[in-house]
């Protein structure tokens, strides 16, 4: 795999992911189960992630971007590359760890996840789910438990007396809440949220990226924020990733993104957006399906697509790479590579 | 009604009598469902005008009522719910004499054909809209066959005709296949031909880019417009989704708790909302002004119908309630307060005078 040519920061990054793939077989239905074809879900996936920061990683389904995320904390084990954390113990490669080397290391990254109806057990206590995690760690027991459970649920906004309830009796937004406050009682300082406040209301949203910021700044909290809503993206993230077809293909900051964005595929996804203001008309112009990680296409996985493609964009993969100038990255043949 | 390129054209037979302005009309609507927590209206006194050869957006968060209107409109509303209240009143584009369908029985063959004849819908979940059985072919042909005199010959080249138009590409291998053999953006494609190919005159569109991706979400939206012109087809579309409502819209109706609380043109819900609610709504939309350090929010959560608050059911989440007045005696009545822009709010006149001079309107986005 190539090495970064992503620019480097002073600081040890809390995150480092270097050629990160993960590939799926597709097999024949037969006997022999023979493998007949591959998806490639993530391929060549390179960033830093900065203490402190929210980076975004954005695209449409099927872009691999929950792949990737779930890739980084091995709920998946990858394919290639590497995923160097900076744990409390030192800087760790989560991507070849033993399973218990890499149990320790959960307490310090953790998940909050989309659905806030599916992800907590109906049977459980709100309480018995927040102090989950201390349990499975074996970290605390008894009235130090307690103390930190109240002390979770007042900091995501709910009451001590709601650990005697169960998940039904709550609202969504109440039971992100929830799923924010088992996230955050270990203490991690690697947080990925994945489409987190995609499934709420509007207003409840956005007092759920309000908490999520509040605890960002109070717990000194580093965020991978995997969403789709471009909206959502530009209100919490300092840096964005935009994906297609499992490989990163632009990644800048937010204001720069947003601004200015170079990657063809960027513009095309931030044009589509349907802006609240009938006087800012979005475009109606996009093209084609996001492409099948199963079938891609030969060279840029976007060239089908892409109203500016050109020669090489058909035969050759664009790497990652700055723009000389800029603070951005793109992976596209319209940014020749030094 | 001004003069406008979308205006429907004009009916066939010149010396038919003169088709109304509207298309559809809503009036006290009351759907109510028998739960646990009591007989609850979750939709309650709406009463709604659509425009023929127009848009209207009905918008709303979870819980509102908004799709509950619409299937009242095709009375899909099955027990444990039921249409307590009100009129459905479709005005047929020939000029013949207004229907309320609310009050047809459920086995009269008027209903019948008003459904996915005259009237039709299409469906958030194109996955469950469509049999994973039949070939899609046979899904708009089904349509076909029941509501016009074709045969089968003639109903597959219409459809084929039908998936072109929707942009289907290679229609004719496309038409024997099965929904599970295409994407989501291609099988929302072919719940919309179906929807159309009886040329309906009222298009109901409950939420049908939500499960779809931005890109795809905007190919939809311009198809539905398109067609919706091309055909002349007055649509309800109903979502949760502004920005959608702000790009295909000519009205709107702002639901909450089973009520509408607001409605008027695009522009004046939009750019002058009126109503607390939506004015809030409008400035919780994450990624408009990065500026501000935090992003306004509403407080609480919607309660649920069975816990609807006294007075005005918003108050308790208003940052403009009074007390004495907001949260007592009888729910605030929609009115009019600059012309047809109409808001349920007893505070609306003095709270359009102080925000007068601050702006409504939201950030234009800096974009190359």
């Amino acid at each position: 795999m190539s090495a970064s040519p992503l620019p480097s920061h002073p600081d040890t990054p809390l995150l480092s992911v270097r050629g990160l793939a993960k590939h799926f077989p597709i097999r024949s239905q037969g006997l022999l189960k023979k493998q007949i074809g591959l998806v490639r879900a993530v391929d060549d996936v390179n960033f830093d992630l900065r203490r402190g920061e929210t980076l975004g990683l954005v695209g449409e389904s099927g872009s691999g971007k929950t792949t990737c995320a779930r890739t980084i904390l091995r709920a998946l084990v990858p394919t290639a590359g590497s995923v160097h954390f900076a744990s409390r113990g030192g800087v760790v490669d989560l991507a070849t760890l033993s399973d218990t080397a890499l149990k320790p290391l959960r307490q310090e990254m953790q998940m909050i996840f989309q659905d806030p109806f599916s992800s907590l057990n109906p049977r459980m206590t709100v309480g018995d789910i927040v102090a989950e995690p201390f349990r499975i760690h074996n970290l605390a027991t008894g009235s130090d438990l307690e103390d930190r459970v109240v002390d979770i649920l007042r900091k995501v906004g709910l009451r001590p007396e709601h650990r005697q309830r169960y998940p039904h009796a709550f609202s969504g937004g109440q039971r992100q809440r929830i799923g924010i406050a088992r996230a955050l009682i270990m203490r991690p300082s690697f947080v990925v949220a994945d489409e987190a406040v995609s499934a709420l209301d509007v207003s409840v949203q956005a007092q759920v990226i309000n908490l999520l910021q509040d605890l960002q700044d109070e717990l000194g909290l580093t965020y991978l924020f995997v969403a789709h809503n471009l909206g959502v993206v530009r209100q919490l993230c300092d840096r964005v990733a935009v994906m297609y077809a499992g490989r990163i293909v632009e990644l800048a900051d937010t204001a720069e993104l947003f601004a200015n964005p170079r990657h063809p595929y960027t513009k095309m996804l931030l044009s589509a957006e349907p802006h609240p203001d009938p006087d800012v008309p979005m475009s109606f112009d996009s093209t084609g399906e996001v492409a099948d990680a199963g079938r891609l296409p030969t060279g840029c996985a976007f060239h089908p697509r892409c109203p500016r493609r050109f020669e090489p964009c058909d035969k050759l993969i664009p790497t990652l790479s700055a723009i000389p100038g800029t603070p951005c990255a793109a992976a596209c043949h319209l940014y020749p590579t030094p | 009604m001004k003069p406008d390129s979308s205006a429907p054209p004009a009916p066939a037979a010149s010396h038919a009598p003169m088709p109304s302005a509207y298309a559809l009309q809503l009036k006290n609507l009351q759907t109510r469902f028998r739960t646990e927590e009591g007989d609850l209206p979750a939709v309650n006194d709406v009463s709604l005008s659509l425009r023929r050869g127009k848009v209207l957006a009905v918008v709303g968060e979870s819980g509102c009522g908004k799709s509950v209107t619409a299937y009242s409109i095709l009375r899909l509303i099955r027990p444990p719910g039921r249409i307590a209240a009100g009129q459905i009143v479709f005005h047929p584009r020939d000029g013949a004499a207004p229907i309320d369908i609310a009050a047809l029985s459920e086995e009269s063959d008027q209903l019948y054909h008003l459904r996915g004849g005259f009237i039709s819908m299409i469906f958030q979940e194109p996955m469950t809209a469509l049999s994973p059985v039949h070939t899609v072919g046979n899904q708009i042909c089904e349509a076909i066959l029941l509501h016009q005199r074709k045969t089968p010959a003639e109903a597959r080249a219409i459809a084929i005709d039908m998936l072109q138009k929707v942009g289907i590409p290679g229609p004719e291998r496309r038409i024997d296949q099965y929904p599970h053999e295409l994407s989501g953006g291609m099988r929302q494609r072919i719940v919309i031909a179906m929807a159309l190919v009886c040329r309906p005159e009222v298009l109901i569109a409950d939420e049908p880019t939500t499960a779809l991706d931005v890109t795809i979400q905007a190919q939809i939206l311009k198809l539905i417009k398109d067609l919706q012109r091309e055909l002349g087809t007055s649509v309800i579309f109903i979502t949760h989704d502004l920005g959608v409502v702000a790009q295909i819209a000519d009205d709107v109706a702002v639901m909450y708790l089973g009520r509408v609380v607001e409605q008027g043109t695009v522009r004046q819900v939009l750019k002058t909302p009126r109503h607390p609610y939506t004015a809030s709504l409008l400035r919780s939309l994450p990624g408009l002004d990065t500026d501000a350090a935090r992003l306004p929010t509403i407080q609480g959560s919607v309660p649920s119908l069975g816990n609807v608050p006294p007075g005005c059911p918003f108050h308790p989440r208003c940052p403009h309630a009074v007390p004495g007045r907001c949260d007592v005696g009888a729910v605030p009545e929609l009115r009019s307060f600059d012309a047809d822009h109409l808001a349920a709010c007893v505070r609306v006149e003095e709270l359009a005078a102080a925000t007068a001079s601050v702006s409504h309107s939201v950030k234009a986005p800096v974009q190359a």
